[in-house]
């Protein structure tokens, strides 16, 4: 595996299905009564969350709480950040400190990047701007993996804000890797330009693709992100992209669906659909935990690969 | 250690030579499984956990031979020490071997924990802390198939299938059938001889 992870196409098949292997036997961890590995005792993983999240952050957190690592959060707001510090003396401080492992979420797409080059540890992408959120991809891939047994061929279709979603495309480029066939389904306004170069199918109709599906993921409305006319109202959104009880009625009976949370109730997904048991809305969050864990254990559990200062 | 058929055959033209092979190996066996028998007075809270890859294998085998002479079964799991392991930062992070306890669980029983080769003992001292965190077994035993000597710390076995002298420079490979196709122990002649 490379020293970062910084998106989703930098995982090759046979280190997703470490990953995901891995993940499966620390799952058993959870279920214990001491839920503590010693295997990262003395290393230190700095949570830097320049973006809000609550989920994110403590997901990281707890994973690498259950290895013994030591935590530090640090978080925009009230920080040295608010008084106008730069990214890379932000880097430089954490260097500083011997910082192992630094987790980053970012508002600026690429960030992730640029602070791989400045620091001596390992860089974990939490979701930069736009562009990528491998570890929710990789989650969710483990989820789907529980649920349905093997990804190849298998047919997971994507609902929603495509356009602003770095979910979105963390899921493509892994599940493309993993071998399933991806169907994004999104009102033309909320996809990007460059979709066609995506290793995935595109429609505007979801009544059609929902019947032929094995996972459908719905992604939130981002309320924060919708500063332009995207589409005429919440309410006809939720009529034709939002999944809703009929809509729900219709899918096969395996068929499972999936959110990243923190959902819209009532508006990309009813209420009684989010509730159901074939959600895995809440596994997701269990299973992030277990997920991030096996992340941190392959990247800072081996040997220091000895990262050289750019 | 993992090796394939194809891999053993070179070695044994290459000068190693078979310490055990077929039969051996199961002779060993059925002897430790009477042994355990007998130390236990009859397996009753006996609990036995294979080191993957190949512990495991032997754990089966063992549990076989002793439900052969005694009617009882008694609960097989795999412990894996890896994210125990002190030399973790050696190498790269390697994959994860399986841990699976049997649903008795092991509290208050007499674990045997079951290695094919018994050499530093840190591989076991991993095993120790990994129960540490699973439950409190009454007691604590260790079953190996070759004791190689060279011990780093002050660990022993309880059940040992061959006394091995060897020196530091040479490797020991066990094969087993479930594994590797076939039943063999080998000593290899290290890289400096």
């Amino acid at each position: 595996m490379k020293r970062h992870l910084i998106s989703a196409a930098d995982l090759s098949r046979d280190d997703a299905l470490l990953i995901l292997d891995t993940a499966d036997e620390l799952a058993k961890i959870s279920e214990r009564s001491i839920k503590k590995l010693p295997t990262l005792r003395g290393r230190t993983v700095v949570n830097l969350f320049f973006e809000d999240s609550t989920r994110t952050r403590i997901s990281f957190e707890a994973a690498a709480k259950r290895l013994s690592a030591d935590v530090i959060n640090f978080s925009a707001k009230g920080s040295s950040v608010s008084k106008g510090e730069s990214l890379k003396d932000t880097a430089l401080t954490l260097e500083a400190m011997g910082a192992d492992a630094v987790v980053i979420r970012h508002g600026a797409s690429g960030a992730p990047h640029r602070l791989a080059s400045w620091v001596r540890g390992s860089v974990v992408n939490a979701g930069d701007g736009t562009h990528e959120h491998p570890t929710q991809a990789l989650l969710d891939a483990f989820t789907m993996r529980r649920r349905l047994g093997s990804l190849d061929g298998r047919r997971v279709t994507i609902v929603g804000d495509i356009l602003h979603s770095r979910v979105a495309r963390s899921n493509v480029l892994l599940l493309a890797t993993l071998g399933a066939e991806v169907t994004l389904v999104a009102p033309p306004t909320l996809l990007p330009v460059t979709v066609d170069s995506w290793p995935c199918e595109v429609s505007y109709d979801l009544d059609a693709v929902l019947p032929k599906s094995d996972v459908v993921m719905m992604l939130r409305v981002q309320r924060e992100r919708m500063n332009a006319a995207f589409f005429p109202t919440e309410r006809e959104y939720s009529r034709r992209y939002g999944l809703d009880r009929d809509r729900f009625a219709r899918l096969r009976g395996e068929t499972i669906v999936m959110h990243p949370g923190p959902m819209n109730r009532g508006m990309e997904i009813a209420a009684d659909v989010a509730d159901s048991p074939r959600s895995t809305i809440v596994e997701q969050v269990a299973n992030g935990v277990t997920t991030r864990m096996a992340v941190l254990y392959l990247l800072l559990g081996g040997a220091d690969l000895g990262g050289e200062i750019q | 250690m993992v090796s394939s058929l194809a891999d053993a055959v070179s070695h044994a033209r290459g000068g190693a030579r078979a310490v055990l092979e077929g039969p051996d190996i199961n002779r060993a066996l059925i002897r430790i499984s009477h042994e355990i028998l007998e130390r236990t007075k009859g397996a009753e809270d006996v609990v036995l956990l294979g080191i993957p890859t190949r512990g495991v294998h032997l754990a089966a085998r063992l549990a076989a031979y002793i439900r052969q002479f005694e009617g009882r079964s008694v609960p097989v799991g795999s412990l894996d020490v890896t994210m125990y392991r002190d030399d973790l930062r050696l190498r790269p992070a390697r994959a994860l071997g399986r841990t699976e306890l049997p649903a008795e669980g092991i509290d208050d029983r007499v674990v045997v924990l079951v290695d094919d080769v018994l050499y530093s003992g840190r591989t076991v001292r991993s095993a120790l802390d990994a129960l540490n965190d699973l439950g409190r077994p009454r007691a604590v035993q260790l079953a190996a198939l070759v004791d190689r000597g060279h011990r780093e710390l002050p660990i022993r076995a309880d059940y040992v299938g061959k006394n091995l002298p060897t020196s530091k420079s040479e490797i020991v490979k066990v094969y087993l059938e479930e594994n590797d196709g076939r039943d063999a122990v080998l000593l290899l002649k290290g890289e400096e001889g």
